[in-house]
This record gives structure tokens, C-alpha cells and sequence, in this order.
């Protein structure tokens, strides 16, 4: 049988406001446990919350992004459950009144086609704690320092129907999200988490499947994993004869599998109502009006810009314009080669290379896009080659600081057309056997055959030719 | 309400009834749900259900840090900590 | 000293008759001689009473002291007092050591008042005859085979005993204004939204309201004037202006139209209670008043639709008190499951449970449009028939409570009798609006209050009100007899 999966995602994203929703505290990440949790945050008695205004904004925003309603008017309710990193025994957040209604994403899928994602609404809310499982005398410690960091929660419509495309959507949102600097993208520290909601169907089918409800996917990589497995889990259970059950499940990242947390007759009754602490947010048009007309270039807006103004590829263009930091890279890059098709190349290939071989973010790359930019200028004027050129780069990488040093110093310069000259006749001169043999030679055969005395001159010049130059001035010479 | 419900909703609440006063328990709380079905009565046809008194709207806080560091008082009153943390029983997810 | 009001005693400080440690010494010990009886206190604060009254002395001496400056109060436990107990009545918080000040709290402090102490209370503010205390029960000065009314039993009894000349106290159903009918205290619960929240421990959010138990309404406009604050660290309190309300206090009545509800004078209404009232209406009309009955139709559910909407609030806002961070936690925890069960099981008495498990009913799955919602949407109903009938008349009046103070254990195992003691004074709550309870009588040597409700944010008026009706009566004079 064909199976088709359904996919819903729930994306929690952490927002980059200095305050948390409810209280004063400061929402930095890695402080000393507790050290940011204060009267509010612990809920202690006598407590009240008083709302972010800066929360409802990089709401607001993201709403604009994705073509949603804005709800101008939001209400903040409780959801009730009982967990340690939960201090007030509730959850605030929203529900019937959320801060963003309905809006989609357009994803473009692996073979270029586009596909709308539907969002169902996403809503305010707080972070909860951290409970640490390391050994406390056979105790777990509670740590609420992130407890009250203001979240939206996007809740899709069930629009994906695979791991890729899944990907490619949590991909667009990581984007979206950066480029309108709510948040800072970094997953290590859980600003931004998925819930999966998974079910398969025949296909054809028009009726869903059960679904269950995998949490806690903190990378796109685990994501992945997690969704074919969960695929497998529910094909083999229906082709066996079994049901697949609704339930929750929950993703350990060290042993890249999911389990069990509770079923649907487990299920939490959360007994949501309108917090009574606080009041229905309203905001007016103008209000809005301001937010729509301040906010920065949108990932799509950007790579059609790219196209144009730069003459990218749309591939090129949709890689380098999906994160606001790496599209401002590549165009300061640019600026300072005044050559954008090199300048995507190098970003896309070598930097990219290195700053996934060391893990790093390209707000962390050891080259700047100065140094890149300078350096592809000396490949334009012939300077270096481009296997110099990586080289040098190798050198800024370490810690060099500027290209024009390195060439200079370490004597990487592009062998001088007269030199080169003189080298090629030296060559030709003292192989005469070869040329011999390469004279007699058909056009097909030459082509092999000159790779021996592009060998020798390389050798001669310790790489640093031109290999173009080089190779018409071989064939001229050659005859 | 029966003595089973009332379980459910000990359980629901984090509360531990003890098996001696679970069904006066069951019986008072019979009695309190007798009185608010009295609501069954009034006609509330398309009447929005009100929240609050006022029809006041929420202000919002400006986005600044204003709490420092309040550790040591807090978990000062608190039941068992280590290493600033709050203990618990093992929390198994 | 302890018959003395608070206007008294401000004019006697500042004329430098006595100063604020002789008669904060003179009320500490009044509490440590005879509060044995009534059990009005949990915690005297005796030290730091006699430093503020130090520090409040040397203001007073530099002869620009506000009005409050060296008066001491009683404050209900339910309000957060930095490095003093703050239990609520409760064996949740038996041990409890607040890390800050309430609102109200620093305001006091602020305007010079000295804290004699905290004042006993029902559990988490929950009941009518102040025995739900962990604490113990609070006696009535006045019989003390007799509830002192509730939740703010202890406010009211140390003032009705005169071991505090005020303290300040929360109305979440009538918690103000039904112990004042009961102990003959003049008690008032402002608008919604006019006094801060923060810093108040949290019975149901949408209906708390602080206010105070006096023995004149001029003391309650004088303690009002230092309560009442805008404070942006409650969402919920209303930046509306502040007047002097002793300022108005002496406006004439003439042609001040008065609303009489047919609906609070209905079975249940003691005999005795309803003749006390309609006394009251006369002395109105002495004063120029003009009666007109009027009514509110939705009355008879404001009970109900209290006992959905308070119960689900407090089972939230009870759900913080779970043993990890503060508060009881019971002994060597099985698991974390135990933790909870037990910490609260433990912690909460069977009032407090009771509620939890109502308020947690009505909102699971399946019950809260049946419940919850249709509550909420009699609540609308219940406002509306305020706001019309504020269209014709400047207050409401009628009677506090349906009887005087009864025997401890009356209602003891019908919570539902328990409640109709609040049958007058919910709907106030929940409509929230000012209301003030005064004395308007005796019954059966007992007193009984005359409640009168205002519109939105106006306490002046009601203040005036009550005033008007305290020159020109003498119940408010009454005072049990303490046995010295």
C-alpha cells in the first residue's frame, strides 16, 4: 500500500526581548540557576503579572510577516497542570483570543516548486523552567531563570507531508524570525523548538490518520530523524494489524529516540480560562500601521532583490537571503569585491565549509566579509589564483589580518606573464621527447597529453600560475 | 457527585482526601453544585460572558530589566535547595 | 487611648497630647492582656510596631506629619509584610516570611502608620466566620459564643475589642462588610481596581478588593485616602484620580436619591435586621433624602454564579502552593506525584479543598460552558442591573447580612448555609462595585449593619453617606463590652 504523512508543526520561538513577559527579570541566557527568577517569576504569593510591551510587538511583527490577521484584541488565559518548572501551576498563555490569526508560509521544496503552508494562528505566552535531572541526592533541581521568557507558539495547519518539507518550513520560520531580529535563531540554546504532530494515511485517503504528538525537537536534524522514524513506527504498526494510538511522545536527543509520555485517555484536562490578573490587550491600527511600516526586508522580499539587483541565481539567491545575518554578510562582501557571483561562491563554498567544520554561525566567522571581499579583489585583478586565493584564506582563518600581507609575506603571488614565458620555453626546451610526441598527436589525445606539461610548470612555479594563462600559452607554444 | 469523581478531581488538583472524609466531602460538594445549578435558570441568550468588572484594557510594561539578583532571599524561605536550585523528587518525564 | 478613632488620635499625636510609642504601647499591650479571648492577632509585630512609632514620633516632632503618621493599625494576614509572617490563615503558610511589602502595606508605612500586627482570618480569605482558620476561630467582643463574621473576622474583632483603633481587611464576597454588620464596625470595600492587589495574597482575582474595618466612615475616608494608589504593578488597578475623601465627607444629602432593592428584603431577612433597616431609611428621609424602591432582578443568582466564578479562580491561583519553592511540604516525599498530593493535602483545610475541587469541576472538560461561561454570563446580567439602576439613584441601600453574629458550629456542616451569609454583599463583587457596611442597630444585643453600595469610583459619596447617617445616629458609637 501508498502511504501518505501528515504533518502539523507547533513552533515555539523564544523571543529576544531584555525583560520577560511578566516581570522585570532579565531573560539572558546562562546565568547562575535562579539568579533571574525573582518574586514574580518564583510566583510567589501576592504576585502579579504586568505584560511586555515588546513582546506584543515582535508578535505583531511576525504576524505581518506570515499575511496574518493581527488579533487586535488578545486575551490571556491559564492552562493548568502541575509541573515542578511551572511555579504558578499554570501556564499564561492564549487561546480563544490569540495576538495572530490566520496566515501561511510559502516553502520552496528541492525541486524548485513552491508549496503554501497554512498557519492556524500562533499566541503569546511564557517559557516555562528547567528541571535538571543530574543527580541531587536522588533529586532533580529547578532552575527558573528561563521561566517567563516570552515564547509565540505557531500552530500550523496539517499542510506538510514529509520530513523535507517539514524541514524546509521550520527552515523558513528560523528565517523569517531572524530577519525580523525576534529572535536569535540560536537552536543550541532552545530559542526556537518543535512540536511534531505526525499521522499517515493510504493514499488517496481523504480522512487523517491517528496522530501522535512528538516534543521537544530542538534541530532541524533531529526533526528529520524523528519523522522518519515516527513514519516507519506508524506504517509498521497499521501494516501489522495494529492501531496507532493518539498520544504524546517525547524526543531524546541523546539517544535519537522518541517514547511514549501519555496517551489521550492520560491526557492533561487543562482547564483553560481568562487570567484574571490581566486584562484584554487591544491594539489600535495605528498601532499596527507603525510595526507594518518599520519592518526590515522578509527573507522572499530579499532573494527577489538578490536576483535583480545583484544577478543571482534564484538558488544562490535563496540561500544567501534566507538569514538576515548571511545575506548582510554576502552583501558587505560585495560592497567590498564589487563582484556578487564570486562573492556568493566563496560564501556558499569555502566559508560556508569552514564554519560547519567548526560549528561556528557566520556572525562568528573568523574572516570577515572585509577580508573576503578584499581578497576576491585580488583574484579579479589576477594577483592570486583561485587555489592561492584559498590558500590566503587558509591564513585569515588562522588569524591573519590582512590579504595583501599574506600574499607579500608568504610570496603567493601569481607567477608574472613574462616570467611564466620563460618557465614554458624553458620546459618545452628540455622535454623535447614530449613535445615530440604531443606534436603527432590528434586533437583528443593532446588534451591528456598537455596535462604532463602544465605538471612541470606548476612544479616549477610551486603552483602559483595562472592556470588559464597557462594553458594558452602552452597550446600556442606547443603549436 | 460520587466518592470515584471526587478522586478524580483530588487527583486533577494535587489534593490528597483522605478515604475517611471522601464522602462528606462528596455529599458538601453535591450540595454546593445544587445551589450553583440554580444559574441553569436565567436566560443568558446572546450575553457575552464578562471577565472583569471593568471594562478597563491592559497596560503594558516597557521592555526594561528591572529585577536584580533576589536568590538568597527567596530560597530562604524555601523547603530544600542546593546550588541555588529548588529540589525535588526525581522529575521523570 | 482605645476608644479614641483615627481622626482622634491624629489630632491628639499632633497636638503632641500623647506620643505614637505611648499609645502604640498602650494598644501592644492591650492585645497581650486580652487578645487570649478573642484571638484577633497571629502575629504581634511589637518590635518593629515600637520603631515605627520611634520613627513616627521625630516626624510628628518636625510638625508636618500627614494625617496617619504615628496612628497604629492591624493589618489582615492575607497582606505580604517583608521579614514578618504572612500566613493566611493557613498551614500552607504557617512559616511563611514574606520577602516584600504589599502595596497597601508601604503605603501605610509610607504615610507614618505603625503595623500592630497581623490580623487572623479564614483560610485564604475563604469563609464567613473567620473557623476556617488554622489558626483557630476569632471570638465576637460582643458574645463571644458568637462567629465575628468572616473572612476578616480577626480586623474586625480587634477593633470591635478595641486593641487596634483600624486595620485593614479584603472583600472577596462580603469579607469587609459582613464582619463589620456582625462586630458593629463601620467596614468598606472600594471599587474594584481603586486599591492595588499586589502584595494581597490571591483568594479570587477578579473580586479582591482591600479596604478597611473602622469604627467611623470619617476613619475610612482617612485610611482610604492612604490606601487608594495607582500602582502599575497590578494590571487590574485603574489609574483614576484620587480624591481627599474626608473632603466631602460633610456634603449635605438633601435631594440625594436613595435605591432600595425589593430583592435584599425577601425570606431569609431576620426579622430584627429588616426592622433596623427600615429605621435607617427613615433617618435618611430626615436627612432629605428621597427613598425609591427599585430593583435588581438578577439577585437571587449572584450566589450561585460566586460559587463557579470565585472557586475557579482559587483553584488556580491555590495551584502555586505546591511545597517546592516556599510553603509547607510534607514529610520525605515518595515521589513528586506525592509531593503534591500530600504538601497540599497537608496544607489546605477542608474549606479551602472544598472550593479547589468545585472550582476545578467547573472548568474540566466537558463542564465549563454548563458552569464556568454561564456564570460569567449571569455576572454581565447581574452588573447590568446596577448600572440601570444607578441611571435613577446615587446609592443603594439594604442590609448587610441576613442576621446578627450566630453561635460557632451553626452552619458548620452546610457550606451552603455558610454562603447565604454573603447573600447581600456578592453581588457587589461581583458587578465591582464600593459598598459599606455600618451599624444601624442592635438585635438581640448584637449589632447589625446597613449596607450601602455606590457606583464606580464613588467612594466620596458613599463615604458621605455613611458620615451623614454617623452624625445623626449613635450606633456607630456602641461598643462591645471588653472584660478588662
Amino acid at each position: 500500500m501508498q502511504w501518505e504523512t501528515v504533518i502539523g508543526l507547533e513552533v515555539h520561538v523564544q523571543l529576544a526581548t531584555q525583560s520577560k513577559i511578566f516581570s522585570g527579570s532579565s531573560t539572558a541566557f546562562g546565568a547562575a540557576p535562579n539568579t533571574q527568577a525573582n518574586a514574580i517569576d518564583v510566583a510567589m504569593p501576592g504576585t502579579l503579572p504586568v505584560p511586555n510591551e515588546q513582546a506584543f510587538r515582535y508578535a505583531v511583527m511576525f504576524g505581518l510577516a506570515i499575511n496574518a490577521d493581527i488579533g487586535k484584541r488578545s486575551v490571556f488565559e491559564r492552562k493548568n497542570y502541575f509541573y515542578p518548572d511551572l511555579p504558578k501551576g499554570y501556564q499564561t498563555t492564549q487561546l480563544a483570543e490569540p495576538i495572530v490569526g490566520t496566515g501561511y508560509v510559502d516553502i520552496t521544496l528541492e525541486n524548485g516548486e513552491e508549496k503554501r503552508i497554512r498557519i492556524h494562528h500562533a499566541h503569546l505566552e511564557e517559557d516555562a523552567g528547567k528541571s535538571l535531572h543530574e543527580d541531587f541526592h536522588g533529586m532533580s533541581g529547578i532552575d527558573l531563570n528561563r521561566a517567563g521568557t516570552p515564547l509565540i507558539e505557531i500552530v500550523s495547519e496539517p499542510d506538510i507531508r514529509s520530513s523535507d518539507e517539514a524541514v524546509a518550513f521550520a527552515r523558513k520560520l528560523h528565517s523569517i524570525v531572524t530577519s525580523l531580529g525576534i529572535c536569535d535563531g540560536d537552536m543550541s540554546q532552545g530559542s526556537m523548538r518543535f512540536d511534531v504532530n505526525i499521522s499517515v494515511r493510504p493514499k488517496g485517503q481523504e480522512e487523517f490518520g491517528t496522530r501522535t504528538e512528538t516534543k521537544n525537537l530542538n534541530s532541524f536534524k533531529f526533526m528529520e530523524k524523528c519523522i522518519a522514524q515516527e513514519v516507519e513506527r506508524q506504517i509498521e504498526l497499521i501494516e501489522d494489524g495494529g492501531k496507532v494510538e493518539q498520544q504524546t511522545r517525547l524526543y531524546d536527543g541523546d539517544t535519537h529516540t522518541a517514547k511514549a509520555m501519555r496517551s489521550k485517555e492520560e491526557a492533561n484536562d487543562y482547564r483553560y480560562f481568562p487570567c484574571p490578573d490581566l486584562l484584554p490587550v487591544i491594539l489600535d491600527d495605528q498601532y499596527i500601521d507603525e510595526i507594518r511600516q518599520s519592518l526590515p526586508e522578509l527573507p522572499d522580499a530579499r532573494a527577489i532583490r538578490f536576483t535583480s539587483e545583484y544577478g543571482l541565481s534564484p538558488y544562490d539567491a535563496g540561500i544567501l537571503s534566507a538569514e538576515a545575518d548571511v545575506a548582510a554578510f554576502f552583501e558587505a562582501t560585495t560592497k567590498a569585491s564589487s563582484d556578487a557571483k564570486l562573492s556568493a561562491n566563496w560564501i556558499m563554498g569555502e566559508l560556508s565549509a569552514r564554519l560547519n567544520a567548526e560549528e561556528l554561525s557566520i556572525g562568528k566567522s573568523k574572516v570577515s566579509s572585509e577580508q573576503l571581499g578584499k581578497l576576491i579583489t585580488r583574484i579579479k585583478d589576477e594577483t592570486l589564483t583561485s587555489k592561492l586565493a584559498k590558500q590566503v584564506f587558509d591564513h585569515l582563518w588562522q588569524g591573519a589580518a590582512d590579504v595583501d600581507d599574506v600574499i607579500e609575506t608568504q610570496g603567493f603571488k601569481t607567477t608574472g606573464d613574462d616570467e611564466l614565458a620563460g618557465i614554458v620555453d624553458n620546459i618545452i626546451a628540455s622535454n623535447p621527447q614530449q613535445v615530440d610526441n604531443y606534436r603527432a598527436a590528434d586533437e583528443i589525445k593532446r588534451k591528456k597529453m598537455i596535462g604532463f606539461f602544465v605538471g612541470q610548470v606548476m612544479k616549477a612555479t610551486q603552483g602559483q600560475a595562472n592556470p588559464q594563462k597557462l594553458n594558452a600559452l602552452l597550446q600556442e607554444k606547443l603549436g | 457527585m460520587e466518592a470515584k469523581e471526587i478522586e478524580k478531581l483530588a487527583k486533577l488538583a494535587r489534593l490528597e482526601i483522605t478515604q475517611e472524609t471522601i464522602d462528606e466531602t462528596a455529599k458538601s460538594i453535591t450540595e454546593v453544585l445544587a445551589l450553583v445549578d440554580q444559574l441553569q435558570s436565567a436566560d443568558t441568550g446572546d450575553i457575552a460572558p464578562m471577565a472583569h468588572p471593568l471594562d478597563a484594557v491592559q497596560v503594558l510594561r516597557k521592555d526594561e530589566v528591572t529585577e536584580s539578583d533576589t536568590r538568597e532571599q527567596l530560597q530562604a524561605i524555601a523547603p530544600a535547595t542546593e546550588d541555588g536550585l529548588y529540589l525535588v523528587p526525581k522529575v521523570i518525564d | 487611648m482605645h476608644n479614641l478613632t483615627i481622626a482622634e488620635i491624629s489630632k491628639k499625636l499632633q497636638e503632641k497630647e500623647f506620643s505614637s510609642k505611648e499609645i502604640t504601647q498602650h494598644f501592644l499591650d492591650r492585645i497581650k492582656r486580652l487578645d487570649g479571648t478573642y484571638n484577633s492577632f497571629i502575629t504581634l509585630t511589637e518590635q518593629e510596631a515600637l520603631a515605627q512609632a520611634e520613627a513616627a514620633d521625630k516626624r510628628l516632632a518636625t510638625g508636618d506629619a500627614p494625617t496617619m503618621c504615628g496612628v497604629p493599625i492591624a493589618h489582615k494576614d492575607i497582606f505580604c509584610t517583608q521579614g514578618v509572617k504572612t500566613t493566611c490563615g493557613s498551614r500552607m503558610l504557617e512559616n511563611f516570611i514574606a520577602p516584600y511589602d504589599a502595596t497597601i502595606v508601604s503605603n501605610y508605612k509610607t504615610a507614618g502608620a505603625v503595623t500592630l500586627g497581623k490580623t487572623n482570618m479564614d483560610e485564604f480569605a475563604m469563609g464567613s466566620s473567620n473557623e476556617t482558620s488554622y489558626f483557630g476561630s476569632v471570638k465576637n467582643p460582643w458574645d463571644v459564643e458568637c462567629v465575628p463574621g468572616g473572612s476578616s473576622g480577626g480586623s474586625a474583632a480587634c477593633v470591635a475589642a478595641q486593641l487596634a483603633p483600624a486595620a485593614s481587611a479584603t472583600d472577596t464576597g462580603g469579607s469587609i462588610r459582613q464582619p463589620a454588620s456582625l462586630c458593629g464596625l463601620t467596614g468598606l470595600k472600594p471599587t474594584y481596581g481603586r486599591v492595588s492587589r499586589w502584595g494581597m495574597i490571591a483568594f479570587a482575582s477578579s473580586l479582591d478588593q482591600a479596604g478597611t474595618l473602622t469604627k467611623t466612615a470619617e476613619d475610612s475616608a482617612i485610611m482610604l485616602n492612604v490606601m487608594a494608589s495607582y500602582d502599575a504593578k497590578d494590571s487590574t488597578c485603574v489609574n483614576e484620580p484620587i480624591p481627599d475623601y474626608t473632603a466631602t465627607l460633610n456634603d449635605s444629602i438633601k435631594g440625594l436619591t436613595i435605591g432600595v432593592p425589593k430583592e435584599y428584603f425577601g425570606e431569609g431577612l431576620h426579622p430584627g435586621t429588616e426592622l433596623a433597616v427600615k429605621n435607617a431609611i427613615e433617618t435618611y428621609e430626615k436627612l432629605g433624602a428621597k427613598i425609591k424602591e427599585i430593583s435588581l432582578p438578577h439577585s437571587s443568582l449572584s450566589v450561585p454564579a460566586y460559587y463557579v466564578i470565585a472557586p475557579a479562580e482559587c483553584s488556580a491561583n491555590l495551584s502555586r502552593f505546591d511545597g517546592v519553592r516556599y510553603g509547607h511540604r510534607c514529610e520525605d516525599p515518595k515521589n513528586l506525584e506525592d509531593l503534591y498530593m500530600r504538601s497540599r493535602g497537608e496544607g489546605f483545610g477542608p474549606e479551602v479543598k472544598r472550593r479547589i475541587l468545585v472550582g476545578t469541576y467547573a472548568l474540566s472538560a466537558g463542564y465549563y460552558d454548563a458552569y464556568y461561561s454561564k456564570a460569567q454570563k449571569v455576572r454581565r446580567l447581574i452588573k447590568q442591573d446596577f448600572v440601570d439602576a444607578f441611571k435613577d439613584v446615587d446609592v443603594i441601600l439594604g442590609p448587610t447580612s441576613p442576621s446578627p453574629a450566630f453561635k460557632f458550629g451553626a452552619k458548620g456542616d452546610d457550606p451552603v448555609a455558610m454562603y447565604l451569609e454573603d447573600i447581600y454583599t456578592i453581588a457587589t463583587n461581583l458587578a465591582g462595585l464600593p459598598g459599606m457596611s455600618i451599624p444601624c442597630g442592635l438585635v438581640e444585643d448584637k449589632p447589625v449593619g446597613l449596607q450601602l453600595i455606590g457606583n464606580f469610583f464613588a467612594e466620596g459619596k458613599l463615604l458621605n453617606v455613611a458620615h451623614q447617617f454617623q452624625l445623626a445616629t449613635d450606633f456607630h458609637t456602641l461598643r462591645a463590652k471588653v472584660d478588662e
